[in-house]
C-alpha cells in the first residue's frame, strides 16, 4: 500500500543524476549529428532535379522488386519478379541520401551520433525507471515525470523505427534537439522532488490511461516532425518543377530528406497508427473521471484539449479520404492538431485552471 | 461500360487519373462519397426550386467536404468553453469571473460561453454533424451491401498499369493455372471468381465494414449520452463517522436529476460510515499532501449486510447507483449543558474546511430544551473554528499547520437569543444567524473566545451552562450518490469504436487478378497485378508471395521469362490479353450492372 512506500532518496538522487547524464550524451549525439551534416557531401545532390525535370519518362519507369526465395526452394528458374509504380499524377522523386549524403565521413558521425542515442536513450531509460522505484508507482504524477518519461518514449519509437530498418535517420537531429529542449524545460522550470501520488492520482487507471496518454505524444509527436519536413520538401520540388532554382543551403538540406511522398506516407502511418490509441486514452480517461470524479466527461479544459486534439486528428483522416484534400492542406490540419495536443500538455498543466493540473509547479 | 464515364458516378476517393485508367476495375474501392468537386456544377443551375434546394443542400450537408468543416468548427467552437469558466462545471468560478469582468460579462453571457456546451450554437453544429454522418452512413451501408452481394470486377485490359504487377510463362494448361489461382486465392481468404481469362478476387472489405461500424459507434454513444442526461440523478450527503444514509428524497443534503428521471426508481439502499481514514505526508516540501483517503462502510442491499471501502477512484456500487467519495472534514463532538446542568445537546458537529490544513469553521446551535439558571427557556448558539493541528500558544494564528488530527483545538464564540430558525427563511445549518442575539462575555480568552483542547470544557457566564469539547474527534465525508443509465451503452459504442477504427485504418482493402492465357507459342503466360486503395508496400510483397505460391502449380517454364519486365507484357500474352479481357466476354453480364447503378442511384438522391 501507498502508505509503507516512503520516497527512497537515494534513488531519487540517483535518477536526477541518470537524467542529467543523458542529457550530457544527447549533447554528445547532437554535435555528431551536425558533424554528419557539416561533412556530409553537398557535391551529391540533384537527384530530385534530375527527377523532376525528366518527370515524364520517370512517371513510366519502375522499380523492380525480387521476390523473395520460396523457403526450400528447389530447381525453380526464376523467380516472378514484382514491379510496382506508383499511382499515376505522383511525383516519383527518390528519396535523398540522408544526412551523410552518401559520404563516408559523414556516415561515421551518423553513425557515432545514433550510437550515443541509444546510450542517451538507456540512461533516460534508468533514469526514468529508478525514478519510478524511488517512489514505488508509476513515473507519472507531474509534468517533470511526464517530460522526461515523453522524451524516453519518443526516442525509442525511433530507435525502434531504426532498428525496423526503416528510412528514418533523418529524424536524428531534430529529434535529438527536441529532446535537449525538452529534457531541459523538466530539469529546470519543471522540476519536482520525488513524491507520493495525491489520492486522484493513485489508480490503475493512471498506468493505462496516462501510459498510453505519454505513448500517442511521442508518437504524435514523430508524426508532426516528418508532416514539418514534408512541407518544406515538397515546396522545395515544387520550386524546382517549376523551374525555380533554391539557394544552396536549401538545396543541401532539401536534397539530402526522403522525397516529400515519402515523408507524407510516413507521418501519415504515424498519425493513422496512434489515432485508434488515442481514442482508446479518451475513452480509458473517461472511465477513470468517472470512477474518481463521479462523472465520465465534465469537459474540465483538459478533457476539452484532448478532445479538440481529436477531432484535429480525425479531420486530418477525413481530409486525407477525400481526393481533394490530401498533401499540403491535410499536412496543416495535422500540425494544427498537434499544436492542439502540445497545448493540452504545456497550455492545460501551467495556465489553465483544471481538475487535471499535476503540474507540480 | 466504358472507361471514360465510369469515372464520373463511381468511387473517386482514389486517384481520379488512376481511375481513369482501371475503369470498371479500380472502382467500389471503398464507398466513400464522390469528391465534392464533382457536385459543385449543380450550384450553377439558376432554376433549381424548392426540392432542387432541398437536394441540394441535403448533398451539401452529407458530403465529405462539409463533413470536415463540421468537424473543424466543433473543436473550434469547443475551445472557448475551455477557457472561459463553465456554470455547469463551477458556478462559484463563473460567478467570480462574471464579478471580475463587467464588460465582457454582457456579450458573453449573450454568446452562452457560461455555458457553452449547451448552448444553441454549439448544438448546432453536433447535430448537424450527427444529421450529416447519418447521412453518410446509410448509403454507404447499402453501397457496401450491394458490393458484398456482387461479385469482385473483372481483371482490366492492362494489369501492367496496375500498382503492383508480376508475369512469367508456365508449361501449365491456362485452365489449370486458373483452377490453382481460385484456389490458392480462396485459400487466402480473398473472394475470388472466374471472370473469362482471369480469376477476380477481392479482400478487407472488413475495412469498409470497420468504418461503418466506427461511425455507426459514434451515433451510439451520443444517443447513450443524451439518454443518460435524461434519466440521471445526482445528490450529495454529508455524513459523520457512526452514522448512516438511505436512500431516499429527503435525505439528501441537495439533489438534482434529468428531466425523465423518476423519484421511485432510487435505488432502495442504505449505508453507514464506520471510519474514515485521511494519511498525509509527514514531512518534507509536499507536508501536510493528502496520500490516502478511505471510507469504510457497511452497506444494506436487499437484506443483506455488507462491509466496502469507498476510496476516491474507487465508488461503491449498488445497483445501477455509485456512491463516490468526495470531500471530507472534521466533526468535533461536543456536549451543552444548561443553566440546571441537563445535557441539552450532545454531538458531533459537521464543521467545512476553508483550507487545505484543514482550519475548519461551523456552528452549534441548541435549539430546544434549554433553560437558563432561572428556568426560563431559550436558544444558544456557538460559532466554531477549529484546527487539526494547532501552532501552539502564543504563535498568534488560529490556522491549522498540518491536515492531520495531531493537535486539535477548538475555539468557541457562545450567543443566546433567537437563532431565527422559525423565521420560515431556510438557514444555513454552518453559520450562525445572530442578529437577535447576544454574545457571552468570558473571563478567559480574548474575553469572547476560548480555545479549548479535546476534553476542556467552557463555562458560560452567569450560569447560564457549559460546553465541552468531547475528546474523540469524529471525521465526516461527503458522498455523491449517482444514478446514470446509458453508461453501459456508451461503454459498448466505445469499444465499438474503437475497434471500428482499428479495423479501418490497419486493413487495406485490395484486389488481384490473375491471368492465364495461352501465347503464341502455345506457352501459357500467367499474368497477376494486385490494386489497393492506397500505395502499400504490403501489396507486391503480398502479390510476391502468391505468385511464389502459384508457381507451386504454374512452375516457371526455362528461359521464357523476358530480361526486362519493366518495358512491357510479353508480346504474346499481350495480343491474346487484350480482346479477352473486354468486359463484354466477361461471363456472367448480367452480375456486372448489378454493381454500378446501385452507387450512382444513391450519388443522385
Ligand atoms: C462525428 C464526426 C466524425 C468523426 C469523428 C469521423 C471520423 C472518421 C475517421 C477517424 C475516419 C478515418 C478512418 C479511415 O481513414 O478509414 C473516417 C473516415 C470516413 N468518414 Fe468519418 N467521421 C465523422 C463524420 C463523418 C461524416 C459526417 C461523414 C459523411 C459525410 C463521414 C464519412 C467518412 C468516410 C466516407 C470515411 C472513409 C473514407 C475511407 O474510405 O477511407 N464521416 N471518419
Amino acid at each position: 500500500m501507498i502508505l509503507a512506500a516512503t520516497t527512497n532518496e537515494s534513488l531519487a538522487r540517483m535518477s536526477d543524476l541518470l537524467i542529467y547524464s543523458s542529457m550530457a550524451v544527447y549533447t554528445l549525439a547532437f554535435f555528431a549529428h551536425i558533424a554528419e551534416w557539416v561533412l556530409g557531401s553537398r557535391s551529391k545532390v540533384g537527384r530530385t532535379a534530375a527527377a523532376l525535370t525528366s518527370q515524364a519518362s520517370a512517371a513510366t519507369s519502375a522499380v523492380t522488386v525480387q521476390v523473395k526465395q520460396a523457403a526450400g526452394g528447389t530447381a525453380v528458374l526464376e523467380k516472378p519478379k514484382v514491379v510496382t509504380r506508383s499511382a499515376a499524377g505522383t511525383r516519383d522523386v527518390p528519396d535523398g541520401p540522408g544526412a551523410a549524403g552518401g559520404t563516408v565521413k559523414g556516415d561515421l558521425y551518423g553513425r557515432i551520433a545514433v550510437s550515443l542515442t541509444v546510450l542517451a536513450f538507456l540512461v533516460e531509460a534508468s533514469g526514468v525507471v529508478t525514478r519510478a522505484l524511488s517512489v514505488q508507482r508509476a513515473p507519472w504524477g507531474n509534468m517533470y515525470e511526464f517530460s522526461t518519461t515523453f522524451s524516453t518514449v519518443a526516442v525509442g519509437a525511433y530507435l525502434g523505427f531504426l532498428v525496423a530498418k526503416k528510412n528514418v535517420r533523418w529524424l536524428g537531429l531534430p529529434l535529438v534537439t527536441t529532446v535537449l529542449l525538452d529534457l531541459g524545460m523538466a530539469t529546470t522550470w519543471l522540476k519536482t522532488p520525488s513524491d507520493q501520488l495525491v489520492p486522484a492520482l493513485d489508480s490503475y487507471w493512471l498506468w493505462i490511461h496516462v501510459s498510453t496518454a505519454i505513448f500517442c505524444g511521442a508518437v504524435f509527436y514523430l508524426g508532426a516532425t516528418a508532416t514539418l519536413l514534408y512541407l518544406f520538401r515538397d515546396s522545395y520540388e515544387n520550386k524546382l518543377a517549376s523551374g525555380g532554382n533554391p539557394g544552396a543551403f536549401a538545396r543541401s538540406v532539401m536534397e539530402r530528406l526522403p522525397s516529400a511522398a515519402s515523408l507524407d506516407k510516413f507521418s501519415y502511418r504515424v498519425n493513422a497508427a496512434v489515432f485508434p490509441l488515442w481514442t482508446f486514452t479518451i475513452i480509458a480517461g473517461a472511465i477513470w473521471a468517472g470512477d474518481a470524479w463521479g462523472r465520465y466527461w465534465g469537459w474540465d479544459a483538459k478533457e476539452v484539449w484532448s478532445f479538440i486534439t481529436w477531432v484535429g486528428y480525425a479531420a486530418y483522416l477525413h481530409a486525407r479520404a477525400t481526393a481533394g484534400w490530401k498533401g499540403r492542406k491535410a499536412a496543416y490540419i495535422a500540425l494544427i492538431a498537434f499544436a492542439c495536443f502540445l497545448f493540452n500538455y504545456y497550455g492545460v498543466n501551467i495556465f489553465v485552471n483544471s481538475k487535471h493540473s499535476y503540474a507540480g509547479v | 461500360m466504358s472507361t471514360t464515364d465510369t469515372s464520373g458516378t463511381t468511387d473517386t476517393s482514389g486517384t481520379t487519373e488512376q481511375q481513369e485508367s482501371l475503369g470498371e476495375a479500380g472502382a467500389q474501392l471503398s464507398t466513400a462519397p464522390i469528391d465534392d468537386r464533382a457536385e459543385t456544377t449543380v450550384v450553377g443551375g439558376p432554376t433549381l426550386g424548392v426540392i432542387g434546394w432541398i437536394r441540394w443542400f441535403w448533398r451539401q450537408l452529407t458530403s465529405m467536404r462539409v463533413a470536415l468543416i463540421l468537424l473543424f468548427m466543433l473543436s473550434l467552437g469547443a475551445v472557448p468553453g475551455s477557457l472561459v469558466p463553465q456554470t455547469s462545471v463551477d458556478e462559484l468560478k463563473a460567478q467570480a469571473f462574471k464579478d471580475a469582468h463587467k464588460t465582457l460579462t454582457p456579450l458573453y453571457e449573450k454568446l452562452q460561453f457560461f455555458d457553452v456546451y449547451s448552448s444553441v450554437w454549439f448544438s448546432a453544429i453536433y447535430i448537424l454533424l450527427f444529421v450529416s454522418l447519418i447521412g453518410c452512413i446509410v448509403p454507404r451501408s447499402w453501397q457496401f451491401v450491394g458490393q458484398l452481394r456482387s461479385r469482385p470486377p473483372g481483371a482490366p485490359k492492362r494489369l501492367d498499369r496496375l500498382p503492383a504487377y508480376t508475369t512469367w510463362r508456365t508449361g501449365a494448361e491456362p485452365e489449370q493455372v486458373r483452377a490453382a489461382a481460385l484456389t490458392l486465392l480462396k485459400g487466402h481468404r480473398f473472394r475470388a471468381h472466374t471472370a473469362g481469362n482471369a480469376i477476380a478476387a477481392e479482400k478487407g472489405y472488413l475495412r469498409e465494414a470497420g468504418n461503418l461500424a466506427f461511425h455507426v459507434a459514434l451515433i451510439v454513444m451520443l444517443v447513450a449520452f443524451a439518454w443518460g442526461q435524461l434519466f440521471k440523478s445526482e445528490g450529495g450527503k454529508l455524513v459523520v463517522e457512526g452514522d448512516g444514509f438511505s436512500n431516499t428524497l429527503t435525505q439528501y443534503d441537495d439533489f438534482k436529476s434529468g428531466s425523465q428521471f423518476g423519484i421511485d426508481e432510487l435505488e432502495p439502499f442504505s449505508f453507514r460510515l464506520d471510519a474514515f481514514d485521511g494519511t498525509y505526508e509527514k514531512s518534507g516540501p509536499q507536508r501536510g499532501t493528502p496520500r490516502t483517503f478511505e471510507a469504510k462502510v457497511s452497506y444494506t442491499q436487499g437484506g443483506t449486510d455488507k462491509k466496502a471501502v469507498i476510496r476516491v477512484n474507487e465508488p461503491l456500487k449498488v445497483g445501477d447507483s455509485k456512491v463516490y467519495l468526495i470531500a471530507h472534514g472534521y466533526a468535533p463532538v461536543v456536549t451543552v449543558k444548561d443553566g440546571r446542568g441537563k445535557v441539552v445537546f450532545h454531538g458531533a458537529v459537521p464543521l467545512l474546511p476553508i483550507d487545505n490544513n484543514i482550519t475548519s469553521t461551523g456552528a452549534i446551535k441548541v435549539m430546544d430544551g434549554y433553560r437558563d439558571k432561572k428556568g426560563d427557556k431559550d436558544q444558544l448558539g456557538f460559532s466554531a473554528l477549529f484546527v487539526p493541528t494547532f501552532a501552539g500558544e502564543g504563535k498568534g494564528t488560529m490556522f491549522s499547520q498540518f491536515p492531520g488530527l495531531d493537535y486539535p483545538v477548538l475555539a468557541l464564540t457562545g450567543y443566546r437569543g433567537s437563532l431565527g430558525v422559525d423565521s420560515g427563511l431556510p438557514q444555513n445549518v454552518y453559520q450562525l444567524d445572530t442578529s437577535k442575539m447576544t454574545q457571552f462575555k468570558i473571563e478567559k480568552g480574548t474575553g469572547f473566545a476560548e480555545r479549548l483542547l479535546p476534553g476542556e470544557t467552557m463555562t458560560l457566564p452567569d450560569g447560564a451552562g457549559s460546553i465541552t469539547f468531547e475528546k474523540g474527534v469524529k471525521e465526516w465525508a461527503s458522498f455523491q450518490i449517482s444514478q446514470q443509465p446509458g453508461n453501459g451503452l456508451a461503454l459498448a459504442g466505445a469499444i465499438a469504436a474503437i475497434a471500428g477504427l482499428t479495423g479501418s485504418l490497419f486493413i487495406q482493402r485490395r484486389r488481384v487478378w490473375v491471368r492465364a492465357v495461352r501465347g503464341e507459342d502455345g506457352v501459357t503466360v500467367v499474368e497477376m497485378a494486385g490494386l489497393g486503395r492506397s500505395e502499400s508496400a504490403k501489396l507486391p510483397e503480398e502479390l510476391g508471395d502468391l505468385a511464389v505460391a502459384l508457381t507451386a502449380d504454374a512452375p516457371p517454364a526455362p528461359d521464357a521469362v523476358p530480361e526486362d519486365v519493366r518495358d512491357d507484357v510479353p508480346p504474346g500474352a499481350e495480343r491474346q490479353a487484350v480482346p479477352d479481357a473486354d468486359p463484354e466476354d466477361v461471363p456472367e453480364p448480367a452480375e456486372e450492372p448489378a454493381e454500378d447503378p446501385a452507387p450512382s442511384g444513391e450519388a443522385d438522391k
